[in-house]
């Protein structure tokens, strides 16, 4: 069995991959492989535990868009060898299938530090939906639940906890909420809302030990004991590029990967939380496991899968997130101090800009967020900004703000490559 | 198809911006939309203004639109060329208006507020009194 384009992951990068395929070649046949039996969205895996939606809503893609795009598909099987030589991979069951242009779009898994006395069975990750259901099994018998990790996902899932009625605590190093991506003040106010619903975050802390009884003891840095019935682990995501790495192909963080997607060995391309891209704004190459950096990966590579060249040209860090209902946008070098930074706080709306070279580098929206893609946009196109930076604090900043002259080349219509056209739910 | 701005004939009437909020309100007649409805429909084409100038920002159902590559949960997706929102998959990640370049996606009352281009007849071309919106495909 061989395949013109054979696709690793049924997630973010791997819709994004087929999506574009078809745009260019409805013809081209397509293989898809993943261990997850159905295309859901990871990120979804919150709102389902917090009851915003139904299991069938993390269906990102429906079964019979794979059958509409026709898409041969392999789903709740792994790939566990990748062979570059002869162009082959070879699944769980034994079944050898050759390609003409593979994508590696395995996605990202939890780290877990090392933790003196952790076993496997004593802690959750929340990752997939395989967590989701075990945890949503464990909250029925559980009071309480301790969390490692307060960036993004670990706070969702402390929000999602406290809802359901649990105690929960949330364990961090580093002296705030989410320091890699807020400064201080917004992490201030975050940490706030928390403290209102009753979530205690421990901060300049972690878990040394993990002992049991009926429940688990966590012993901390501080040298404190607390006693909980839920555990889970969130202190990031790591690339999950061990298929790519023992098949020879390069890895650093993550797959290296060019600005086309394509890996260190010909007409294998990678994309999404697997990979290590080059961050414009940071000028450094490094893994950004965020829906639309994977889903823009995959798009990419398909292009070029397809013969068509292109490039991923704009990549930086943009968070959209938000707890109990307080929502905040970050983008690029968020809460950088190298620069110069121009910030207005009022009550709890807030928003801070990052310029360097009177450029936009990075910025932090927060409470009123409406249309901050402008902000995104003005980033990429590395525009000019000093002339009306006072401007840009104002909560209703528009186009409008910008002069004349400029405006206009923002606004006219963009000739641009490739239609999306089919239809996609 | 999509909609486009002549903005060297827009005068700032901001016809398309009342009409457009009535006819994505319940009752479609002007009167009771402004005055009875509760909430009050929202208009989806976003009229900027400051003290001297006005500017219409209509959502340009992108060719490669980045609000549906950000989007986490499929709700927006495109349909014989023209983007859709199906409101009820949404969870408000806000993710498109994070990326929307042209901040024509906005999210007021805790919703997300966009375009439908009207099923392919939009009543702000069709109201425009001086032509400035018009439809290309
Ligand atoms: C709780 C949570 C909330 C999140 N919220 C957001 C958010 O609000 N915004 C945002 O931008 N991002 C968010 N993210 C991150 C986002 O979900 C990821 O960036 C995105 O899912 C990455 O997509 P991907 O295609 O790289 O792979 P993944 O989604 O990681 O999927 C990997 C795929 O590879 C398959 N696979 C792996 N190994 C093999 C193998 N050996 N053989 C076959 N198949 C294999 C898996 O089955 C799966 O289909 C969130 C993540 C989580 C966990």
């Amino acid at each position: 069995m061989k395949f013109e384009n054979v696709i690793i992951g049924n997630s973010s990068a791997a819709i994004g991959c087929v999506e574009a395929i078809r745009e260019i070649d409805s013809d081209a046949d397509i293989l898809m492989v993943s261990a997850d039996r159905q295309a859901y969205s990871r990120a979804l895996i919150p709102y389902y535990l917090r009851g915003k939606i139904e299991l069938e809503g993390l269906l990102y893609r429906r079964q019979e868009f794979f059958e509409r795009l026709n898409v041969e598909t392999k789903f709740g099987i792994r790939v566990e060898r990748i062979d570059t030589n002869k162009k082959e991979i070879t699944l769980e069951n034994g079944e050898i299938v050759g390609y003409e242009k593979l994508l590696i779009a395995t996605g990202g898994k939890p780290f877990i530090p090392k933790i003196e006395g952790l076993n496997a069975r004593d802690f959750f990750t929340f990752q997939t939906l395989e967590d989701v259901l075990r945890i949503k099994e464990a909250v029925e018998k559980a009071e309480s639940a301790v969390i490692l990790g307060a960036g993004i996902i670990g706070l969702m899932l402390a929000e999602a906890l406290v809802e359901k009625g649990l105690e929960v605590k949330v364990v961090e190093l580093a002296d705030r909420v989410l320091a890699p991506v807020l400064d201080k003040k917004t992490s201030e106010i975050v940490q706030r809302k928390f403290a209102e619903k009753g979530v205690e975050i421990l901060l300049n802390n972690t878990i040394l030990e993990v002992r049991r009884n009926e429940k688990k003891i966590l012993r901390l840095k501080d040298g404190r004991e607390i006693e909980t019935d839920l555990l889970a682990i969130a202190v990031g995501v790591v690339p999950n590029a061990e298929l790519a790495k023992n098949a020879g192909i390069k890895v650093n963080r993550g797959i290296v990967v060019n600005k086309r997607m394509e890996t260190s060995v010909k007409d294998v391309y990678a994309a999404g939380d697997c990979v290590e891209i080059f961050d414009s704004i940071a000028k450094t190459s490094r893994p950004i496991p965020l829906w639309i950096t994977a889903y823009m990966g995959g798009r990419i590579a398909g292009f070029n899968m397809s013969g068509i060249p292109r490039d991923l040209s704009f990549v930086t860090a943009m968070n959209s997130m938000h707890f109990f209902d307080y929502y905040i946008i970050t983008a690029g070098l968020s809460n950088s101090e190298d620069g110069e930074v121009i910030s207005r706080l009022e009550g709890e709306n807030y928003r801070r800009f990052v310029l360097r070279d009177g450029k936009i580098v990075g910025f932090i929206i927060a409470g009123k967020v409406g249309r901050a893609g402008i902000f995104t946009r003005l980033m990429e196109e590395e525009l000019e900004v000093s002339g009306f930076k006072d401007k840009l604090l104002n909560d209703n900043f528009g186009y409008v703000d910008i002069p004349e002259a400029i405006r206009w080349n923002l606004l006219k219509e963009k000739v641009k490559f490739g239609v999306v056209r089919d239809a996609w739910i | 198809m999509r909609i486009v701005v002549k903005p060297e004939v827009c005068m700032g009437c901001q016809i398309c911006e009342i009409w457009c909020l009535v006819a994505h309100s319940m009752s479609k007649d002007i009167l009771n939309a402004f005055l009875l409805e509760k909430p009050r429909a929202k208009p989806r084409i976003v009229v900027e203004r400051n003290p001297s100038e006005y500017l219409i920002l209509q959502c340009r159902n992108c060719e490669e639109p980045k609000c549906m590559f950000a989007c986490i949960s499929g709700a927006i997706y495109k349909d014989n060329g023209v983007l859709k929102y199906n409101e009820e998959k949404c969870v408000s990640c806000l993710s498109c208006v994070m990326a929307c370049p042209y901040g024509a996606v906005k999210f007021e009352d805790g919703k997300i507020v966009r375009c439908d281009l009207c099923n392919l007849d939009p009543v702000c071309v069709k109201v425009c009194p001086n032509k400035a919106l018009e439809v290309v495909s």
